[in-house]
């Protein structure tokens, strides 16, 4: 059920992010949706592969700093409102989100939401219990 | 203008033949009473009857900063601690601290050292002496105070900071000499032109100039903003403190007060003394000294000495000003640092040993220090609130370890340069040698 998505620590500077990218291409390794955080010296690129341990490996032969992060993927509605129905359950259960992303689903009419926060099993038992649809892994990855 | 003229102006055959009287009871002194010194003369198979010239003092070992800091806290004294008067420590190094104690006549010999360096800079008792030196543990605050005391003027004893009360301060009360680093003089003229204070108009006759390393354009820059000269003071807490030596109105190298210290240049790769106007390391002997006689010191500070009489009258050697570190100390804001307190500062943060490099810059007139920490698992988290907090916890760390404040910015690993050898851990851009 869980995803385990990449981070890479990269610092903030002209032409940081082509490096990673440039590795998992001569790797092929293959993006399915990305993110990411940055503050004015260093930034963190969260991203979900087709294949995180051998992508992980591609990396760090490469010198760059990276962790497996377990995340969670759920199915929702590509229209309007359908976000909103996500974290409104998660807020009324007072989940802390760390941060989320999303990307449209190749089902017809649905998208997918990436989750992470702290207490990732409080939030697939919360997300499950109100009949919220989980995308395994596998899946995700295969996209 | 003279303090001591007699001494000052000694033909050189008579100072030497003082200086080799008073190097010779200190030897015999330091090898009856402390034991560091019995022992390792011993070991070396020189004993104080063979100092027979001044050049004799070759036979005799180094102390270096780590032998006066296995000695802590007293273990280099002369005397029983009901004798020493007062305890002086140096600042930010590793380790332990290294400990200086002074008797009654220790503390009047250094009054005298600042003495004649007031007098040098032109100061007697009408003067009223500004130090902005730290009071404390540091001894560049007491040295100055004492001196003053000494040629009888009036001193203010401000200490560090609070750089407008400073301004307000040399204005109201009238000083006529501040005692300063050369950055925080600078630091100091351009807060008082940014409140529309011109410092020409304080009226300051002489500039007492310490605590770390300029060039000569931030002398003139200094003189320029304050418009009178600025001098250089050196010293250091193993030997003394500030007044080792002094620079006279001829700015043309500072006066070593040669009948207290015994001054010596090695090359510091082979030891080997060299000769006049030869750069090299510094090497320093107490010949007055009761409380703790420090004989052969190796201070690091590289310079180099001339013997020839300078025009201001004076015989004792001139030293020039320092133009470096024979070890990897970095002097940032008057205090020094080694990386190896960076590195022990990291190490309590995480597991490993993290590749690290120091820059330090001047961008405007105060020093900053980056510390560049390549990244590692340990120390890499998946969330930009943690690693703004692993940042800071370094730096808070750091600061504790060195008591200043520093930035640090985590790069990506292996992107900062690898040395062959021995690393090179600092880049100093200020461009200060």
């Amino acid at each position: 059920m869980k995803i385990k998505q990449l981070s890479i620590f990269l610092q903030n500077r002209m032409g940081s992010l082509s490096k990673p990218l440039e590795v998992l291409t001569v790797a092929n390794v293959n993006i399915k949706a990305m993110c990411m955080a940055d503050t004015s010296e260093f930034g963190i690129l969260r991203l979900v592969v087709d294949d995180p341990i051998k992508g992980k490996e591609a990396l760090e032969e490469n010198n760059f700093l990276v962790k497996i992060t377990e995340i969670i993927a759920v199915e929702m509605n590509d229209s309007p409102g359908g976000l909103t129905t996500v974290l409104r359950v998660i807020k009324e259960n007072l989940i802390d989100l760390e941060y989320l992303y999303a990307f449209s689903h190749e089902k017809e009419g649905k998208a997918i939401l990436l989750l992470h926060a702290d207490d990732i099993d409080r939030l697939i038992d919360i997300l499950t219990g109100n009949n919220i649809t989980m995308v395994p892994a596998s899946e995700v990855y295969n996209l | 203008m003279f303090w001591n003229e007699e001494i000052e102006t000694m033909p050189r055959q008579d100072l030497e033949e003082l200086q080799l009287k008073k190097l010779q009871k200190t030897v015999k002194r330091a090898f009856d009473k402390i034991p560091y010194y019995n022992k390792k003369y011993s070991e070396a198979e020189v004993f104080p009857e063979d100092i027979e010239t001044l050049k004799d003092i070759e036979k005799l070992p180094f102390i270096t900063k780590d032998d006066l800091r296995e000695s802590y806290p007293f273990g280099l004294f002369a005397v029983d601690i009901d004798e020493i008067k007062e305890l002086h420590s140096s600042s930010g190094t590793t380790g332990k601290p290294v400990v200086s104690g002074y008797t009654k006549k220790d503390i009047d010999t250094w009054a005298e050292c600042i003495a004649r360096g007031l007098k040098m800079m032109g100061l007697d008792e009408t003067d009223i002496i500004q130090n902005t030196h730290g009071y404390g543990m540091f001894t560049g605050g007491f040295g100055v105070h004492y001196g003053s005391h000494k040629i009888g003027a009036t001193i203010i004893p401000i200490s560090t900071g609070q750089t407008r009360r400073q301004i307000e301060i040399m204005s109201d009360f009238g000083a006529t000499c501040v005692i300063f680093t050369p950055s925080y003089g600078i630091h100091l003229g351009e807060v008082a032109l940014e409140d529309g204070i011109d410092p020409k108009e304080f009226g300051i006759k002489a500039i007492g100039f310490g605590a770390e390393g300029w060039t000569e354009e931030i002398r003139r820059r200094v003189e320029e903003i304050f418009g009178t000269k600025a001098y250089n003071i050196y010293g250091l807490t193993e030997l003394m403190g500030p007044g080792v030596g002094i620079e006279c109105s001829a700015q043309k190298g500072l006066h070593i007060a040669e009948d207290i210290f015994y001054p010596e240049i090695i090359d510091p790769n082979t030891e080997r003394v060299l000769g006049e106007n030869t750069p090299g390391e510094l090497v320093l002997t107490n010949l007055e000294r009761e409380g703790m006689p420090v004989i052969r010191f190796r201070t690091k500070d590289l310079t180099k000495l001339t013997y020839e009489k300078c025009e201001c009258g004076r015989t004792h050697a001139r030293m020039s000003r320092i133009t470096g570190r024979s070890d990897d100390m970095i002097k940032v804001k008057g205090v020094a640092i080694f990386p190896s307190q960076i590195e022990k500062a990291l190490l309590r943060i995480g597991d490993v040993e993290p590749h690290y490099m120091i820059i330090v810059t001047r961008p405007g007139t105060l020093d900053e220090i980056e510390v560049k920490v390549e990244a590692s698992q340990d120390i890499f988290f998946d969330g930009i609130k943690e690693m703004m907090a692993i940042q800071n916890k370094i730096e808070k760390s750091i600061e504790n370890e060195t008591g200043i404040r520093v930035k640090v910015t985590l790069v990506e690993p292996k992107t900062l340069p690898r040395f062959e050898g021995k690393a090179k851990r600092v880049i100093d851009e200020r461009d200060l040698h």
